[in-house]
Order: structure tokens, then sequence, then C-alpha cells
């Protein structure tokens, strides 16, 4: 009999798998946790502005499958853009690009996740409240990180609605159905990303250049995107003081909506206004920086004002 | 197989076993949670866990 005799040179392949050395602040950070935090938030105020009573069970089931499902979103963002995550500064400290957590890994730990909010949410809670969260993360995923971000300098004018949904999930979780109040958060939100973003796009234009990302800045240049700044600011003071005439959000919150949208206003038209040296690039940075405080006090007077109510209703 | 070939094979570094160790040990809580939820919510709701129109 002939001996057989192997065509593949055996000694060349690396055959040893590789062991992980990720530990559980590398997955954390897949979470990302500073985005989590601040669609918590807006969902806790979703929630608490329900005209119901919601058992402190449900409450806290519905935030932390909203939570979850925010952090699949990010590992499965952080999957699809761990090239270019690589090629920015901002996000080249992420788990993939320091080769801790591989893109496998990453996309399996966020469909994990993904799949076990949004059945949770479903099962625990209700359908509506499951589906939106399903339709959010794919929003993000999908259309935002997959189709727009690379294709067209809208990405994060259409993607911020992902971002806007975390209210609306809340609200029907704690109803079971969806209502005018809700959008109105989805509004503020939706019109807020688009300055608060192309602040940050601003004084990290390089970086996506550097990266092939489309962020107005590059694109349109910073001119541009400083009328378009001042534009979208506009538009989102007049939305975010619009529940007050209109009945839905009271004085308390009519009143704070005009002096932080009077801050956001004014700090907007200092970026469209300094185009130029360090000036310009710390106007850029004051307004990023407040549209964060922005957002935040907004939400927080709606949270404190139905806390307020609830410990003392017999003085409204 | 003798006890030599048993012994070669993949071996884990200090590093690896620890962080497999750790992530072991955060699914372990991430599963002990979601007993838990499941068990709670089925408290609060009583027998209208069982009613699920859709």
């Amino acid at each position: 009999m002939r001996p057989v005799v192997s065509v593949v040179d055996h000694s060349a392949m690396e055959l040893t798998p590789r062991i992980s050395e990720a530990d559980v602040a590398d997955y954390v950070a897949l979470l990302k946790p500073r985005v989590m935090s601040l669609v918590v938030f807006t969902a806790l105020v979703g929630l608490a502005i329900a005209p119901v009573h919601v058992h402190p069970v449900l409450a806290f089931t519905a935030l932390l499958c909203i939570a979850v499902g925010a952090g699949a979103s990010g590992a499965l963002n952080m999957w699809y853009e761990s090239d270019i995550d690589a090629l920015m500064t901002r996000t080249a400290n992420r788990p993939i690009p320091r080769g801790r957590v591989t893109p496998p890994e990453a996309l399996t730990f966020g469909m994990t996740l993904a799949f076990f909010s949004v059945m949770t949410l479903g099962i625990l809670v209700n359908w509506i409240a499951g589906a939106l969260l399903a339709f959010t993360i794919f929003f993000y995923v999908v259309i935002y990180t997959i189709a727009l971000k690379r294709w067209t300098a809208q990405n994060i004018v259409i993607g911020g609605a992902a971002g806007a949904l975390p209210p609306v999930v809340a609200w029907a979780a704690a109803t079971g159905s969806l209502s005018v109040e809700p959008f109105l958060l989805f509004l503020i939100i939706f019109f807020w990303t688009p300055p608060h973003f192309w602040a940050l796009a601003l004084f990290r234009s390089e970086d996506y250049a550097r990266a092939g990302v489309p962020m107005l800045p590059v694109v349109a240049g910073p001119d541009a995107t400083r009328l378009q700044i001042l534009l979208y600011s506009i538009v989102l003071v007049a939305v975010a003081l619009a529940p007050w005439p209109l009945g839905y959000f009271d004085a308390v919150y009519g009143i704070t909506s005009l002096i932080l949208g009077g801050g956001m206003l004014a700090l907007a038209a200092d970026v469209y206004r300094r185009r130029e040296g360090r000036e310009a690039s710390r106007a850029t940075r004051r307004l990023f920086a407040f549209s964060i405080l922005y957002l935040f006090g907004l939400f927080a007077t709606l949270l404190i004002d139905v806390l307020v109510r609830a410990a003392v209703p017999t003085s409204w | 197989m003798d006890d030599n070939q048993e012994q070669k094979g993949i071996v884990l570094t200090e590093a690896q076993k620890k962080s497999r160790r750790e992530r072991s040990i955060a699914i372990a809580l991430a599963l002990g949670v979601l007993v838990l939820l499941f068990f709670a919510v089925t408290i609060v709701k009583g027998p209208a866990v069982l009613m699920r129109p859709i």
C-alpha cells in the first residue's frame, strides 16, 4: 500500500485557539455605560410622567430591560464599527480595537443581550414595550450604524430617533399604550441630537475625516455645520417649550425650559459667531457640555415635578 | 491515550484563568438576577400573570 502524503503543510498552520483574557470590565465597556445612563434617565422620566400607578418591581424590570437593550445596541455598534473605532482617538481604547474582545465575541454578547432584554420586557411587562424596544435596537444597529453612518451626513439626524425612543418604550411599559406625552419627549431628544453631536463633530472632525465617516463638518465644512447647529437649536428650544402652552407640562417645566433654552440659544449663537482659533474651539466645547446639562435639566424638572406632586398631592 | 498526552493541549495562563472565572461569576449573577426577576414579577402579578392579551 502506498503511503498517504498530505499536500497541506501542517507545520505552518497555527491551530491553537485564541483564549480570551477579557475581563468583566471589558464587557461592561461594550455596553457604553455613559450612553446607557442617559437612556435609563430619560426612560425613567417616561415612566414617571405616565398617568398610571406602576408597581416598583415592574418599573424596575422595565428600566433594567431598557438599559440592557441600550447596552446590547452599544455592543452591536462596537462590533460593526471596530474598524473605524481603531482609527479615531476618541474610540481607539474601546475593547475591540485594543484586542481585548474579538468582533464575534462582541456580536454574540450583543445579540444575546438584545434577545433577553426584548423577551423579558415582552413577557414580564407587555409586548408593546417589548416590540418598541426591539425596534429601537434594530433602528440603532441596522438603520443608523450599518446603513446611515458611513453613507450620509444626515446620519445622526435620522439615527437620533433611536436615542429618542427610550421614554416612549418606558411609557408603553407603564400604560400598555402610546400617547402624545412620550412623543413630546421623543421630539425633544430627536431635535437635541444634531446640535449635540455636531458640536462634538466640530472639535473631532479630524478624527471623523481619518475614519471616513461623513459627519457634517467633514462633508459640508465647519461653517455650514455652525449654521445647522444654530437652526436645530432654535427648533429644539421651540419644541421643548411647546408642551407648556399646549398644556401637557406645567409652568415649572415651562420656565425651566425657557431659561435653559435661552442658554442653549446663546451658546449656539456663540458657536455660529466665533469661527477661528481657540475661541471657536472653546465655544464649541461649551455648547457640547451645556447641551448635556440642557437635556438633563429638562427631564430632571419633569421628574422632580412628578415626585413633588406625589409627595404633596393636595397642594396642587 | 496516556497521561503525558492528556497533559498536553491547551494550558491556560493565570491571567486567562482569572478572567474566565470573573466572566463565569458575572454570567451566574446575571442568570440569578433573571430568575429572581421572573419570580418577583410572578408574585407581584399574581394570577394575572397568566392573562396575556395580545
